[in-house]
């Protein structure tokens, strides 16, 4: 009753693997705009922006990932829109990378010495000027490391969308185990590919740290 | 109260606090165009809060500011416009570390849209040399020495052409030997009839270039003089506790 796992499973988890990949980069790019907005608000002088934005990450950090894409996920119906488990991800999956994103680089540009922002004000930059080229440069440095960090678990998490059944890399591994049941090698191969993908994220983290380290030690 | 036409910076009446605590207690003070002041006191005394609400690094709760005209307190463009007429060094030097010396002194002119890109070059080349290092155009910050950073931050801010030049303790954070080298630099400007607003305890400073030298504690300014006035015949009880403890 149960047949034989083989080649062809393989190939469909490869693939399914395909669709692990395109959502992490959609939540990371989303995120990257989102986290950007979010710290930017964060380190704002507007008292209203940095309300509004750290409501928004103790919302989204506050609360479990699996809950958030529930949420966004029966949100969708009750908006009358079709049900996309794809869509609904990408958007559960955007808010939670803003949030952590946010939080990352808003410390970051607060680890910029205020000196900086001063001396660009005193030499009567704008707010838009002082940012873009003395804050944010050197913010980045800062950041790089802590976001590549970030995006591996980000890509860990988008496995908990197979749980809204969208076929990425665990929800094939999941299809193939109930028609297979071989549980320890279609899990283990699905965890070996996630793996292969975040480990050599992992060593350019540390790698970017390491550089960083010594940046200014020119 | 005087309203000279040719007042650079006009204060009055202005106080500013942190909280509870006030950082400065009605201050009024004119500064005439080319006049060189220096200002000195014990740590905590508001002397450079006050050089820094002149380019309203820091607000002011009461009070009114003016500056070649400009009152900064009434809002609008005027914010903008005298931070475009007053340069400012600070004691950290502050220069920006991921920028090349050039790029440092090249950036406000370039962004704030007042030179081109060629423009801005020639004069940063142009103030590089003036402070004596345009040799180290091409170097990041952290491979200079600290005297040789604050003579670039002196550079950057004159690239912006500015009309008044304030002094945060520019040489408080320096090695004893690297002291001269930006003092130096500093005369020099004086000489050429900048305006200057200093915040040090160089006295020899203050003796050389200064108009009047100005004493600052608790958030008001007690005594004002001219440098031979100032260390020679020192009215109140404080500044002479004052010169006492760092003579």
């Amino acid at each position: 009753m149960f047949r034989q796992f083989g080649p062809a499973d393989v190939l469909y988890i490869l693939e399914a693997a395909r669709w692990t990949l395109i959502l992490s980069a959609i939540a990371f790019t989303g995120g990257a705009i989102g986290g950007l907005a979010v710290a930017l608000a964060r380190s704002s002088q507007v008292t209203l922006l940095r309300v509004l934005s750290t409501g928004f990450i103790r919302v989204f950090q506050g609360t479990p990932l699996l809950m958030q894409l529930f949420l966004f996920y029966f949100g969708l119906t009750v908006l009358n829109l079709p049900i996309n488990p794809l869509l609904a991800a990408a958007i559960a999956l955007t808010f939670h990378a803003s949030a952590y994103l946010g939080e990352i680089w808003r410390g970051s540009i607060e680890a910029v010495p205020s000196g900086q922002s001063e001396a660009a004000t005193a030499l009567s930059l704008t707010y838009r000027s002082r940012m873009r080229w003395v804050i944010l440069p050197q913010a980045a440095r800062i950041a790089v490391a802590p976001t590549v960090g970030f995006l591996v678990q980000l890509i860990k998490g988008t496995s908990l969308t197979s749980i809204i059944g969208f076929t990425e890399l665990t929800r094939a591994g999941q299809i193939v185990n109930n028609a297979t049941f071989d549980p320890f090698t279609v899990f283990g191969l699905v965890a070996v590919i996630y793996f292969v993908i975040c480990w050599p994220l992992s060593l350019y983290a540390r790698w970017l740290e390491g550089r960083m380290r010594r940046a200014y030690a020119r | 109260m005087t309203h000279s036409p040719k007042a650079a910076v006009e204060m009055r009446g202005v106080s500013k606090f942190f909280g509870a605590f006030q950082a400065l207690n009605a201050i009024d003070l004119t500064v005439a165009e080319g006049e060189r002041i220096v200002i000195c006191g014990p740590s905590g005394s508001g002397k450079s809060t006050l050089i820094r609400t002149i380019n309203q690094l820091e607000t002011i709760q009461q009070g009114t500011i003016k500056v070649d005209g400009t009152e900064l307190t009434a809002g609008g463009d005027n914010v903008a416009k005298v931070r475009r007429e007053v340069g400012m060094v600070f004691q950290q030097f502050n220069l920006f570390p991921h920028l090349t010396v050039l790029r440092n002194c090249m950036l406000a002119p370039l962004k704030t849209g007042r030179a081109t890109k060629a423009e801005a070059e020639a004069t940063a080349r142009k103030y590089l040399e003036r402070v004596k290092i345009p040799e180290q155009a091409d170097k990041y910050p952290a491979q200079l020495s600290g005297g040789q950073q604050q003579r670039v931050a002196i550079a950057r801010a004159l690239c912006m052409e500015p009309r008044i030049m304030l002094f945060d303790e520019p040489t408080s954070a320096l090695d004893p030997e690297m002291v001269k080298e930006v003092l130096d630099t500093m005369i020099d400007l004086a000489r050429e009839g900048m305006t200057m607003l200093c915040v040090t305890h160089e006295m020899g400073f203050a003796r050389a270039v200064a108009d009047r030298v100005i004493f600052m504690e608790s958030g008001a300014i007690i005594e004002e003089a001219p440098p031979e006035d100032f260390f020679g015949a020192p009215k109140s009880a404080r500044l002479r506790n004052f010169l006492g403890q760092i003579a």
